[in-house]
């Protein structure tokens, strides 16, 4: 066999010019692309600006889709400019050796430096955006280090049983509802528990989530900024009607809240006294029955 | 084994009836199992614009795959009980409900749940007598076997349960009111058409963790839907 | 062209097996009376034990008697497949024939256990496309429900039930996709061996597929389970018997995954060929050794939390139960202890496939053949560090957070190398779009989504919004189903040249592609738009305003079902009925898998142990030796000149 020549298609020089080709033109697609997730998508991104936590969630959404546009095009243009230009077209020799390229160390460390900053920028900017808006909406477990600058906060508690969430109101003598509303321009502090199994406190408006677990109390801030209807779902698997465990709860002004309130206040009175006292947590010895499902002469629970 | 060769047409005859031979097995095994899905008893409307829905719970269905578990009976339009919790109801119409209680009674997991609610005048009648709240720590001390509980439409009646060791005492469904039981009536209004799940709010699943599996868990025992139409 | 000595292996120990046939053979047959038998000692066990306990009283069902039944049934199983004989002979002092060791021609060795690395491999294929298209299939029922957010096709109990058996098998069974059929076959012959290190172990490894899968698969028809396919605790303690179902499938698959992963290890460090230096074992080679260690250290996590639970649910005791003492957090971090590194269980093969095939038809050695080798191990060493970021939400210790999304994120770096590495091997490259090749740029393509979604979840304030929708379920299905089992059937098209010695349509293959790729993103990319309007993962009911993108995406699950189908259809026909015969090394590939005398492989592989000169990737060189001396010089190029067309 002769001696076997490069075709000049696939020699260095037409690489350089290639990659020339490809920065400038995803240089400027990038651009475009991230003003308009920027600018054009950004507003309506998921989970809206209803509580100071949605609006951080929002700009974090919002940030991560603009810095994406760049990797998913950079990417994309790579690999189809090396497919289009550098397939095999037919009637060639498609089993020819090709340009012997086994590494490159300046592309590789570029790389390696810039996935490295990238990641690492990533993880900063993640964490300064879970510390700032009190944890961020999500559940910080029964001892939270990121709360909110104020002690004026109003305190609902969450319990998930199944398959419904009622909520109960200490500030309000202890009282327990079936629906929820919450006054705007409040600090809000939810204490996310659970009868039974494990469900998950998804308030999506409010940009708050936090698992419900049995015997166990996961806090979660929030503070409204506008009025409105928001959903509350479970979001943990926990059984046949865990689709069907949601409502719809409402931001209103602070007025409206005092008076609906007080309402609910005397108009539960009644079951308000069958209810345990408030506490964090109620594990089923004290409101009832256990299933039979450790024997009774073991169970403590049992029989209460 | 060895040597065996089979000619084109009878490889490719094979291969086609291993084919059909995997649909039918998938067909058989889908349809075995969508079997077991309980019957819709369906409630039609009566003269007077409104509507009768009698039902019972008792401890032990005593039919079906899982015989002892808790559950519900229907009664259809001709007087026959079917174990079921699949319910249709005519919209925006009144439902006089009338529940035979066959079963022993529990504490509520969470008291809120012994509030009357959503009902016409907030009320069910317990043998009788109306009642918005029930005691689970007190009544008659037999407790509250089960409630039966609407979310979308803001039902919630509890019922209190009969003395387990009663002497006329219901072991298996279906029960009659010879039966030691309570009777429930209460009227609610469906409003628009839709699917509503029910459920009850006593952890009734004896046997399971919580109380809260086997008919907790599975249609047609404690957990159903009203199929407004 | 080398001798075909393949009917001259007459020596060995296969000839004294093949005139004993007969039905009291040990087969899958006895396999399936032992497990029977078995079933029915231990369920009558466990109702002799626990029928009276007061949670079996109440509830009706023991799920003691149905662990104890699916333990003998295990142990019945093996014994009916002969496993048993030779170990245990060899312990009480006799020499046993290997009998195992099968070259018979002939399909009855691909029914019994057989120690033969290739039967295994193929054994596997099977079984993976079985277990593949049986979860594929709920995967329809599912978004048949979803076809409508309020009417139902299936009752709620029914739905999770579907849910949970399809995610659950999935996890289970495509943990072995790539490593079972591939790994198998492949690595020894890519190494130069004549076998691999541990038969035994290998053939068990899949012989404890089918019992699980069929397992997991009955509880459907006990009442399934509705905790999906994390299970979690409580609600998995609550469930009825079919958890049981899902306990032991899981459970038998880890101890499949072990083995599985033990013996390809041992293969690898140990029987490579001389000459075949760490410097010079293919990138399929390494990702198998990544993959194996990552098996062997995560997997028992799993079956201790496993047992566990079942402890809880058949003896009543409380690990995983709050107000007896125990804690539901146990088991989120037991299992995802396990869960995450399987995720990238699930990737690494597909990267390694990926790596190999597309230095073949980029006509290129591997760029930064380092890179790729590190970028495995890196993700198999990072992702025991990771497994907190699934708890984020759950309440977990909040100071632990910004730690785990720091080494969720550093996940990327690894994962950015084999970008890097696919980058660099098709710069100024020759490429051949064949199927195989198809495919794994396919891989790059689907993965990428998958990829960048990951900085979504990591992401902890971002997480708070997506966790636990379906922008998480979206984002799994893209770096799975997009990734290894795209891998897989780009792996399929590649090597069923060499293992059925017959060669494919690459018409019907594009086709195959085409509807696959465009379906699957039909399918998966509007799932991160539902999730991040608010639908959460599980649910058979959902806002009425996301009905449209729900419907447009079961129809393309259906389209993408049709496309499946196809394949299993063509595929079967190609390699039964048409039967077009290979030409010698049909892709021109170095590998020394394609450089055996005869497809498919004679049973011993190589006559003679290959001495290994040169590494698998030097395309580029047109001076490059033969990887070893078994080869005729550059065989296969002349062949493959024509089928370029
Ligand atoms: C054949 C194409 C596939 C389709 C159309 C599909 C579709 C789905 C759907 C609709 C769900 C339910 C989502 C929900 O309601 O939460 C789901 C869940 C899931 N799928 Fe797939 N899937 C496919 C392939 C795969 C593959 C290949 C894997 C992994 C190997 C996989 C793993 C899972 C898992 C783990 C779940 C979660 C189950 C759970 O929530 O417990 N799927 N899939
Ligand atoms: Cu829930
Ligand atoms: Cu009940
Ligand atoms: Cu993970």
């Amino acid at each position: 066999m002769a001696r076997f020549v490069l075709e000049d298609s696939r020699s260095e020089e037409a690489g350089k010019s290639a990659l020339v080709k490809i920065l400038s033109v995803w240089a400027v697609v990038s651009i475009i692309g991230m003003a308009l997730v920027w600018f054009v998508l950004g507003p309506h991104l998921a989970p809206g600006t209803m509580t100071d936590q949605a609006q951080g969630a929002q700009f974090d959404i919002k940030f991560v889709s603009t810095l994406v546009v760049p990797v998913l095009l950079f990417v994309w243009f790579f690999f189809g400019y090396s497919i289009m230009k550098w397939r095999v077209r037919p009637g060639e020799d498609g089993t020819l050796p090709a340009a012997n390229l086994s590494g490159n160390s300046k592309a590789q460390g570029a790389w390696y430096v810039i996935t490295t900053t990238l990641v690492l920028g990533l993880a900063a900017f993640g964490t300064y955006f879970l510390i700032a808006p009190a944890g961020a909406g999500g559940g910080e477990g029964a001892s939270p280090i990121w709360t909110p600058g104020t002690t004026k906060l109003l305190q609902v508690q969450v319990i998930a049983q199944q398959w419904r969430f009622t909520y109960r109101w200490p500030q309000f003598g202890g009282m327990e509802t079936t629906g929820i509303e919450l006054p705007v321009n409040t600090e809000i502090e939810f204490n996310v528990t659970s009868l039974d199994v494990i469900h998950d406190f998804w308030a999506y408006q409010l940009g708050v989530k936090a698992d419900a677990n049995p015997d166990y109390n996961n806090v979660a801030y929030t503070k409204t900024l506008a009025t409105g209807r928001f959903t509350v779902r479970c979001d943990e698997l926990c059984g046949i009607w865990h689709g069907a465990m949601y409502n719809y709860g409402t931001v209103v002004s602070q007025q409206q809240f005092e008076q609906w309130a007080t309402n609910m206040e005397q108009q539960n009175a009644s079951v308000t006294k069958l209810l345990p006292k408030y506490s964090l947590t109620y594990t089923p010895s004290y409101s009832g029955a256990g299933g039979g499902y450790y024997n009774t002469s073991v169970d403590p629970n049992a029989n209460l | 084994m060895k040597g065996v060769r089979l000619s084109k047409g009878a490889r490719a005859g094979a291969l086609l009836f291993g084919f059909a031979a995997l649909i039918g097995l998938l067909i058989f095994g889908v349809a075995g199992y969508l079997r077991t899905s309980p019957p819709t008893v369906s409630v039609g409307a009566s003269s007077s614009g409104s509507v009768n829905l009698v039902m019972q719970t008792d401890g032990a269905v005593g039919v079906g795959p899982h015989p002892s578990w808790v559950g519900y009976f229907v009664q259809d339009a001709s007087g026959a009980w079917h174990q079921t919790t699949l319910i249709q109801l005519p919209q925006n119409t009144d439902v006089h409900v009338t529940l035979y209680e066959y079963d022993s009674g529990g504490n509520l997991r969470n008291s809120v749940w012994s509030q009357v609610a959503g009902t016409t005048g907030g009320v069910a009648y317990i043998n009788g007598a109306a009642e918005s709240v029930v005691n689970p720590n007190t009544n008659t001390g037999n407790g509250i076997a089960h409630t039966f509980n609407v979310p979308a439409l803001g039902i919630n009646v509890p019922m209190y349960g009969v003395s387990g060791s009663a002497k006329n005492f219901c072991n298996t469904g279906p029960c009659n009111t010879s039966q030691a039981h309570n009777t429930i009536t209460f009227t609610f209004h469906t409003g628009g058409a839709g699917t509503y799940r029910w459920q009850c709010f006593v952890p009734c699943g004896l046997g399971y963790l919580e109380g809260n599996g086997g008919p907790m868990q599975s249609l047609g025992y404690m957990a159903g839907f009203l199929k407004v139409v | 062209m080398a001798i075909d000595f393949s009917q001259e292996t007459k020596s060995g120990s296969s000839g004294a097996s093949a005139h004993k046939s007969s039905i009291f053979q040990p087969s899958i047959i006895t396999g399936m009376v032992g497990g029977g038998l078995g079933f029915l000692f231990g369920h009558w066990a466990g109702n002799a034990i626990a029928g009276g306990y007061q949670q079996v009283v109440g509830s009706g069902s023991n799920d003691a008697a149905i662990v104890l039944g699916y333990l003998f049934a295990v142990v019945g199983w093996f014994a009916g497949l002969g496993a048993l004989n030779y170990p245990l002979k060899k312990m009480l002092g006799f020499e046993p024939e290997n009998v195992e060791h099968t070259s018979d021609p002939g399909w009855g060795k691909y029914f019994r256990y057989t120690t033969d690395h290739k039967v295994v491999g193929v054994q596997y294929l099977f079984g993976m496309l079985v277990y593949f298209f049986t979860a594929g299939l709920l995967a329809l029922a599912i978004r048949t429900e979803l076809l409508s957010p309020v009417h139902h096709i299936w009752g709620p109990d029914t739905y999770l039930e579907i849910v949970g058996e399809h995610g659950t098998m999935m996890m289970m069974m495509m943990t072995s996709v790539v490593l079972g059929p591939f790994g198998n076959y492949v690595i020894p012959l890519m190494i130069g061996s004549k076998k691999v290190a541990f038969p035994r172990l290998e053939a068990a490894s899949f012989w404890f597929t089918p019992i699980s899968y069929f397992i997991l698969l009955s509880a459907l028809w006990q009442g399934g389970f509705q905790s999906g396919w994390t299970s979690y605790a409580p609600l998995s303690v609550q469930q009825g018997v079919g958890q049981d179902g899902y306990i032991f499938g899981f459970g038998l698959q880890g101890l499949s995954m072990i083995c599985a992963g033990t013996n390809i290890v041992v293969t690898i460090i140990n029987y490579r060929a001389p000459g075949m230096t760490w410097g010079r074992l293919n990138v399929m080679g390494w990702s198998m050794v990544s993959l194996g260690f990552t098996m062997i250290l995560s997997v028992p996590v799993l079956i201790d939390g496993l047992y566990v639970l079942a402890l809880d649910r058949t003896a009543q005791t409380s690990l995983l139960y709050g107000p007896h003492g125990g804690s539901s957090f146990l088991w989120e971090n037991l299992f995802w202890f396990f869960g995450h590194p399987e995720v990238y269980l699930l990737a690494i093969p597909g990267f390694g496939m990926v790596a190999e095939i597309v230095p073949v038809f980029a006509r290129k050695p591997v760029f930064g053949y380092k890179t790729a080798a590190a970028g495995m191990i890196g993700l198999a060493i990072l992702s025991f560090f990771v497994w907190q970021h699934h708890l984020f939400q759950s309440g977990m210790n909040p100071d632990m957070r910004p730690l785990f999304m720091l080494t969720t994120e550093l996940i990327s770096i690894p994962t950015g190398f084999i970008y890097l590495v696919g980058m660099g091997t098709l710069w100024r490259a020759r490429i051949r779009l064949t199927v195989p090749m198809l495919f794994m740029l396919g891989v790059y393509f689907n993965f990428l989504f998958g990829g960048v979604t990951g900085v979504y979840v990591s992401d902890v304030p971002i997480n708070v919004t997506v966790h636990g929708s379906f922008f998480v379920m979206a984002h799994f299905h893209y770096t799975i189903m997009g990734g290894v089992i795209f891998a897989f059937f780009g792996a399929i098209y590649y090597y069923t040249p060499l293992v059925t010695g017959f060669q494919l349509s690459e018409k019907l293959g594009k086709i195959h592609f085409w509807s696959m790729i465009i379906a699957f993103n039909s399918t998966f990319l509007p799932l991160f738009a539902v999730g991040l309007l608010g639908q959460p993962r599980r649910v058979f009911e959902y806002a009425a305003r996301l009905q449209t993108l729900n419907d447009w995406v079961s129809i393309s699950s259906y389209v993408l079902g049709l496309s499946l189908t196809f394949f299993v259809v063509t595929w079967m026909w190609q390699i039964v009925v048409t039967r077009k015969k290979s030409v010698r090394d049909p892709w021109s590939s170095r590998s020394l898998e394609w450089h055996v005398d005869s497809y498919p492989p004679p049973a011993y592989n190589f006559e003679t142990i290959p001495v290994v000169v040169a590494g698998p990737y030097e395309y580029a060189d047109p001076d490059a030796l033969p990887m070893a001396d078994i080869v005729v010089a550059n065989a296969g190029r002349d062949v493959a000149r024509e089928n370029v067309r």
